[in-house]
């Protein structure tokens, strides 16, 4: 961890936000609102204010800490050579500071102002990130993007845990679909976009596997998706706006996956049906949990 | 130093001293509505 001469200059602000990941961030806080607003009960708006904020600040602080571990990797990759910690606008040990600062603060925030079994989740979600994806396991295992998908499904499940105070079958169902859901999401935008990750040594599928393994296991988890995502109507858990929703988007989810699961692709390939799934896997997630909260809105007004 | 990173190094730190600022003062102003919300439950 050693330090240039040249970086006198205190850092600029924004490469402090930078390193908090604000579009990853995005979805966590609509994901996060998402549980907050489908959960039964109510809370006061500036309770359900600080909640969300606390979410996006632990998302904030594991992003720091992921990019302070992978400061070396990210060096040697096109796509991240830009941030922060690797063009050096930012000392390593300022990353791990800010991470661990705001980290720290997003949990003891909500466990005083929420509380503490959120607080619980959100510090375990940190953990998971920081941890047991970036430092232990992402270097490991090909399996590495569905693990870490177990850290961007906490939003949802912390979110419906802040109002309720308890943990039940919905929010862990809500968490199963993020779950299910990152490594299609993930392994299409890897099929098509070549990251130069077997340079640094990180296991992704594509290159430990190969593309037609790849292509496989992003059909097996679009099927293990469907009835999960279906399920919180089975279980009466939600009416009828969310049930058709999810059944349709998961059904559009599998018949995008076909034919990127059954073929392979060719010198200069342009990867439309990869490219095409990838789109719809992000507009999958938002519609889904907007038909969440539409249906558990409208059967609160006793609309449906 | 030259002048021009004199300059410069002022500037970073006067927005920096404002972003400090401003989020501290947004916590307190939180900390307030959140204990007079939770007082009142």
């Amino acid at each position: 961890m050693e330090q240039t001469g040249s970086l006198t200059l205190p850092a600029d602000w924004r490469d402090f936000f930078a390193l908090t990941k604000p579009r990853v961030m995005t979805l966590v806080i609509f994901t996060g609102i998402c549980g907050l607003l489908a959960a039964p009960g109510s809370i006061h708006p500036i309770i359900g204010f600080t909640a969300i904020l606390c979410i996006a600040m632990g998302a904030g602080g594991s992003a720091a800490l992921n990019q302070w571990w992978e400061a070396d990797i990210d060096r040697e990759m096109k796509r991240t050579a830009s941030r922060p910690l690797p063009s050096q606008r930012l000392k390593r040990t300022d990353a791990r500071d800010f991470g661990i600062l705001i980290s720290a603060t997003s949990v003891a925030i909500m466990g005083l102002a929420v509380g503490w079994l959120s607080a619980g989740l959100l510090a375990l979600a940190i953990v998971y990130y920081a941890v047991i994806y970036t430092i232990w396991l992402k270097p490991r295992t090909p399996q590495n993007i569905v693990i870490g998908g177990g850290a961007g499904a906490f939003p949802p499940m912390i979110g419906w845990v802040a109002v309720t105070g308890d943990v039940t079958l919905m929010p862990v169902l809500l968490f199963a679909i993020i779950f299910m859901w990152t490594p299609p999401h993930f392994w299409a935008l890897a099929l098509f976009v070549k990251m130069d990750y077997a340079k640094v040594g990180i296991p992704m599928m594509p290159v430990v596997r190969g593309e037609r393994s790849t292509r496989r296991q992003i059909l097996v988890y679009t099927i293990l998706l469907a009835p999960v995502a279906v399920a919180p109507w089975i279980i009466g858990g939600t009416g009828f706006i969310y049930g058709v929703a999810a059944l349709a988007l998961s059904l559009a989810f599998f018949a995008l996956s076909l034919p990127v699961a059954f073929r392979q692709s060719i010198e200069q390939d342009s990867m439309q049906p990869e490219k095409r799934l990838f789109g719809f896997s992000i507009l999958y997630l938002f519609a889904l949990f907007a038909a969440l909260v539409i249906d558990r809105v409208a059967a609160g007004q006793g609309w449906i | 130093m030259t002048p021009e990173e004199e300059v410069e190094f002022r500037k970073r730190q006067r927005s920096r001293n404002w972003v400090v600022g401003g989020v501290l003062l947004f916590f307190a102003v939180l900390f307030y509505a959140i204990t007079i919300v939770r007082i009142g439950e």
